[in-house]
């Protein structure tokens, strides 16, 4: 009986990763290898104004002052930033006016991934902007959506045709400054999408990027800026894939939000990166910084991610309480398996008076994977009445892996309620038996059982993706139980 | 010239002009281990913010300061020590006095009890019974990160030795008064090292005072090793001066089946800091941890536990409370970490505070390592004011707002005192925790000094 | 005794009672029933004085005071004792402690000197018989770790214990098997005296077969939209409340 369960285990664990398909189109390269001619280089491909040229340029030399961070509980391999090419694009017509223009080898690849590019095949109501490699290669609903005022474009558009809305908000939430990935994309960003909801509107459908990595050897480095105006809603989403490789591939993101008065933001992430093969080769360094500022008063920005994929994951999506009364969420799942490591969490800075913020974290540890929860919550001297709880459950599928919490809990205000509660267990048994008792196989039980300690927070996410990332969870932990 | 390299180079004249001082009045046994160490405390120096485990304490202002350092027992204060009694009269106890981390008698420095146990002097118990010192002595404080684990190795001099041999037991506690006193600011440190025996059991009392205004740094290591199916408990009682810095790092290392509990309550210090480090080094073992501070001022205190679940099927528990008045500052950093293979660990942490006023502020910090998947671990941390509810609920039963608050801060003190088994200790605690709360015990129990 | 005109008051910012009068006489014992949500224990902590209630409206009068300017623990004293629907857990205070405590401040009220602690005990032990509490239990943190039950039954001892003027029983019976809830309703009528009063929240009649209330009330959106006699409960009990909602929709 216990070696059953833990054949059946391995085969849930073991899974196969399906999108690891690579698409061979012509791609524009720039050499690979990082100075300042390189961050210029980029820059000048993509046409940019002066300013912008400036901000890569100090965020470069200020990079070179910095050294990779060390604090996470994970093991990088040292990376080579000189072997990396920073700057890859499909090659494709010039012109973007019509779909039939787009090179039909990209389609296929979207269409493959499940993201097709014509407006009237695509799931209704979600507006995508697909990112291949360094370049967004379409943003579908453009139109619908400036009817009301939206823009929803891709990031070197948006310099292009708003260049005063992009120059306000561009780094004030992530300064270049920030952290040592941050500067690093700061430096040689590519592209990315941007997203601007005026006053008082409900952006009517869910707004969505997808990245895809594809050229061998790159870096990607997208950044993404969402300002929602006073009294408006919107609710994004983004998913990533790339293919199967031997090699590591960087990805070093950006995700800056602005929420003015009574805005509300909605921000999920469904994270399906190659996480490398069974053996621990290969994979995706997802090192991200996504931070978001709740400016205006009674302002909410909810963070929901479901974490699958990723050799390493390095992230801590974050809410800035300035506003009195707003409210920060963090909703995450995230799964490591074989050999992935993850040290993923969340920051909740409670400045303004009567702020409020959850953390619901659950990690689901199997094979040899290591995740870990590490989180901050703040409560500065002004805040009075902030009210934070957060809950950390760690589930333990296998007895090689691992499950860390470090919350920090920083506290300068008397009339703050702040809790923290965690949980680190193995699946139960009984509940595995219960099941097994009832017919369900314990391949089955053990999805459900996932699934059911998951549901909180996929619960939070719109409702296509989550039955997508339903089945990611039980494919990405296909192989694992015991 | 940076902070670090000032305070290192200040201990390295020290330890230069000091060593043939040091050495003369110790034993070959302490000395041999010295060198060595003092080597690790030059390449790791006192430990700064930077450091993820100080995170929260700023030692650096204590470590700058010059203190006259006691490097050889000044006999004019033993007399004191003689005096001194200890004020909860009901206290059955084998009396131990330390002056200045000093045994303070020149005869008889080892006491011999039945059963073949001996209490006394480190310092002469490593002269009289190397052989048993060999066994333990510096094999649990270890550590690579704190320095000043080492610095402490590197220059001390004395302190308790308490040796319980297999299947015995003393009968009562053994109760260690720390005293520092001097007319000049002092720099002390001690070394405990406590064995209790196969199927022993051994509870200690360490309760640290001061009796002078001076400005006092004290750098004290316990080491404890508990052997097969032994039980163990240490309860230490810190009420020094707010001009006093109290440095603890207490190593309990835990064999097969035995018990171990600590339980720390601190009244009163200017900068308190406690390393508990727990080691579970065979199966079935249980330790307890726990903790009570109440801060005012601008008092600091840091509790930093470790629990290491190196073993299968051991049992953990910590609960750490504090309560913070006026400006003071308090941190908690609480650590469970379960080995590989460790399984069928269960481990529990917490951690409550109490902020009474908008200028104190409290950080926290518990964590998990888990490694092994059977396992039953959880943590939980707050930070707040007391219980709305249930202050209105004895206000409905009559009792005014003031007596309820005083009620549930008691309470809230007492969950951590009621785990205190020597009874006669628990009643005094429990009354020193009451004034203290109604503000009566302004400054150390049993001090005449007015330090403020 | 007690006098309530009028009084309206919400939680949030949300209207919970919209206008309730209510006259209780010494000696009388009052049913309040109703369907959840009615407003029945926003009623209790209004006279009890739960802060989190806001007082829009109306005013309540006890013994001829104004009792919505009184403190809790003033009332208390006063005489009024609420038994809690969910009796709070405090952690660390033992049973005992507590109830000395409340005792002696209800005795200083008085103008009496505090009990020694062998009279204490004493009473203690006369008042546990009363509501058959388990012994072990006064040694125990308040409520902490109890049952239901037991949480119920110490409601009634502290009750007992204090000799309130005016007790209001908030769905003391919910939660209670049959014979908690039989000690429990027999710890309230052995407590009933002449000249003092109470009011009895319940959701169900059962209970109102053992305390026999004089006046029967039915809340129902923040009024009191029937008054009768006790005959009233069992009518209740029979067809439910959806032909009283039914009648007072009607109205409306």
């Amino acid at each position: 009986m216990e070696k059953d369960q833990d054949d059946i285990i391995n085969d849930i664990t073991s899974g196969e990763y399906k999108y690891g398909f690579f698409t061979d189109i012509e791609t524009d390269k720039i050499p690979k290898g990082l100075n300042e001619d390189i961050v210029r280089l980029i820059s000048e491909k993509k046409g940019e104004p002066e300013w912008l040229l400036e901000f890569r340029l100090k965020s470069y030399r200020h990079w070179l002052t910095k050294k990779m961070p060390d604090w996470a509980n994970l093991k990088i391999p040292p990376i080579d930033f000189q072997e990396i090419i920073y700057y890859a694009a499909p090659k494709q017509r010039p012109s973007l006016e019509s779909l039939d223009n787009i090179d039909p080898e990209l389609k296929r690849t979207f269409d493959k991934l499940g993201i097709p590019l014509e407006e009237q095949k695509h799931l209704s109501g979600v507006a995508v902007d697909a990112v291949m490699d360094s370049v967004s290669v379409k943003t579908t609903f453009r139109e619908t959506l400036a009817e009301m005022g939206i823009i929803f474009c891709s990031f070197s558009e948006a310099v292009r045709e708003y260049p005063d809305l992009v120059r306000r908000y561009l780094g004030t939430v992530v300064p270049y400054t920030d952290n040592y990935f941050a500067s690093l994309n700061s430096a040689v960003f590519s592209d990315g999408s941007f997203c601007y909801i005026p006053k008082g509107v409900r952006c009517p459908m869910e707004l969505s990027t997808y990245f895809r990595i594809n050229a061998a050897n790159t870096g990607q480095f997208e950044r993404t800026l969402l300002v929602a105006d006073e009294e408006s809603y919107v609710s994004y989403l983004e998913g990533c894939t790339a293919p199967m490789r031997d090699e590591n591939q960087l990805h070093a993101a950006i995700v800056e939000i602005i929420a003015e008065k009574n805005a509300e933001v909605k921000y999920s992430t469904v994270q399906n990166w190659y996480p490398g093969d069974k053996n621990g080769r290969g994979g995706i360094f997802n090192f991200v910084t996504k931070r978001g500022i709740c400016r205006g008063d009674n302002s909410k920005i909810s963070w929901t991610q479901v974490e699958t994929g990723s050799a390493i994951t390095w992230k801590y999506p974050s809410c800035i309480l300035r506003g009195d009364n707003s409210t920060g969420e963090f909703y995450s799942v995230a799964v490591t398996n074989n050999h992935q490591q993850a040290d993923t969490g969340t920051k909740m800075i409670h400045i303004g008076k009567n702020t409020k913020s959850t953390i619901v974290s659950k990690g689901i540890s199997a094979g040899q994977g290591q995740n870990s929860y590490r989180g901050l919550v703040k409560v500065l001297k002004n805040a009075s009445n902030a009210r934070n709880f957060s809950q950390c459950d760690s589930l333990l599928l296998g007895d090689k892996c691992g499950a860390h919490t470090f919350p920090y809990l920083e506290i300068d205000n008397q009339s703050a309620i702040v809790e923290h509660e965690a949980t680190t267990s193995k699946i139960g048994e009984d509940q595995i038996f219960y099941c097994n008792q009832r017919g369900i196989s314990t391949e089955d039980a053990i999805g459900l059982i996932v699934n059911g300690y998951a549901r909180e927070v996929i619960n939070k996410l719109p409702m296509e993706f989550a039955v997508e990332a339903q089945k990611l969870l039980q494919i990405s932990l296909e192989g694992s139980v015991g | 010239m940076n902070g670090k390299s000032e305070v290192s180079e200040f201990f390295s004249k020290l330890y230069s002009e000091n060593i043939v001082r040091i050495e003369e009045g110790s034993t070959p046994f302490l000395n041999s281990f010295r060198k060595e160490a003092f080597e690790k405390f030059n390449l790791l120096g006192v430990p700064t913010k930077k450091m993820e485990s100080y995170k929260y304490t700023n030692l650096e202002t204590w470590f700058r300061h010059d203190y006259q350092s006691y490097f050889i027992p000044d006999e004019s204060h033993f007399q004191k020590a003689e005096d001194f009694r200890c004020d909860v009269t009901d206290l059955d106890a084998h009396g131990i006095v330390l002056m200045n981390g000093f045994y303070p008698t020149l005869n008889g420095k080892l006491r011999e009890l039945p059963g073949g146990i001996i209490i006394g002097s480190l310092n002469e118990a490593a002269r009289k019974y190397p052989h048993i010192l060999e066994k333990h002595y510096g094999k649990y404080a270890k550590n690579d990160s704190d320095g000043l684990i080492h610095l402490n190795t590197a220059m001390v001099s004395d302190g308790v030795f308490i040796y319980v041999p297999g299947g015995a037991a003393p009968g009562k506690p053994v109760q260690v008064v720390n005293l520092v006193d001097s007319d000049q600011d002092t720099f002390n440190q001690h070394r405990n090292l406590i064995i209790v025996g196969e199927n022993a059991r051994c509870s200690v009392i360490i309760c640290d005072h001061t009796l002078s205004p001076r400005r006092f740094l004290t750098n004290a290591v316990s080491e404890i090793y508990a052997g097969e199916n032994s039980s163990f408990d240490l309860i230490r009682v810190q009420n020094e001066h707010n001009n006093a810095c109290k440095i603890t790092h207490t190593f309990i290392h835990q064999e097969r089946n035995s018990h171990a509990t600590s339980s720390i309550i601190t009244l009163h210090g200017g900068l308190v800091r406690n390393n508990t480090y727990h080691r579970m080094d065979g199966e079935g073992a249980e330790c307890n941890s726990y903790g009570l501070f109440l801060a005012d001022k601008w008092q600091h205190v840091d509790n930093f536990v470790n629990v290491d679940h190196a073993s299968p099927n051991c049992h953990s528990n910590q609960l750490f409370k504090g309560v913070l008045d006026d400006v003071s500052t308090g941190a908690f950093n609480g650590r469970i970490y379960v080995a590989p293979d460790a399984q069928g660990t269960i481990a529990y942490q917490k951690n409550n505070n109490i902020l009474l006023t908008d200028e104190a502020r409290m950080d926290t910090k518990p964590q998990l390592e888990i490694y092994a998947d059977d396992v039953k671990c959880s943590h939980g941390a707050t930070v707040g004011q007391l219980d709305n509810n249930a202050l209105f609920y004895m206000q409905s039963r009559g009792i005014d707002k003031r007596q309820a608050l005083l009620m549930l801060m008691f309470g809230f003190a007492h969950e951590v005192i009621q785990n205190i088994k020597v009874e006669a200790l628990q009643e005094r605690l429990d009354g020193l925790v009451m004034q203290r709360l109604k503000g009566e015990l302004s400054q150390c129990a049993s001090c005449l000094v007015k330090c403020g | 005794m007690l006098s309530i005109k009028k009084l309206e008051a919400g939680i949030n910012g949300k209207m919970i009672l919209k206008g309730i009068s209510l006259e209780v006489k010494a000696g009388e014992i009052h049913a309040i029933m109703g369907p959840n949500g009615s407003g029945k224990s926003t009623l209790a902590a209004v006279l009890a004085g739960r802060d989190v209630v806001e007082i829009r409206g109306g005013s309540v009068t006890y013994l001829g005071k104004d009792l919505l300017q009184m403190a809790p623990e003033d009332r208390s004293k006063e005489g009024i004792f609420l038994g809690f629907q969910y009796p709070i857990e405090i952690p660390g205070v033992s049973m005992v402690n507590f109830m000395k405590t409340a005792v002696n401040e209800h005795r200083k009220h008085k103008g009496l000197g505090p009990l020694s602690a062998s009279d204490f005990l004493k009473l203690m032990r006369e008042k546990k018989e009363l509501v058959e509490i388990d012994s072990k239990l006064a040694n125990r943190s308040v409520n902490e770790g109890f049952s239901g039950g037991e949480k119920k039954k110490n409601e009634i001892f502290q009750m007992a214990m204090l000799e309130p003027r005016l007790a209001i029983l908030d769905e003391t019976d919910s939660g209670l098997d049959i014979d908690a809830l039989r000690i429990v309703a027999n710890g309230v009528n052995r407590l009933k005296r002449p000249d003092n009063s109470a009011i009895v929240i319940t959701h169900y009649q059962r209970l109102l077969d053992y305390i026999v209330p004089d006046v029967v009330h039915v809340l129902y959106d923040g009024r009191i939209v029937k008054t009768a006699g006790k005959e009233l409960a069992l009518e209740l009990e029979e067809k439910g409340y959806d032909w009283i909602k039914k009648e007072v929709d009607n109205q409306n």
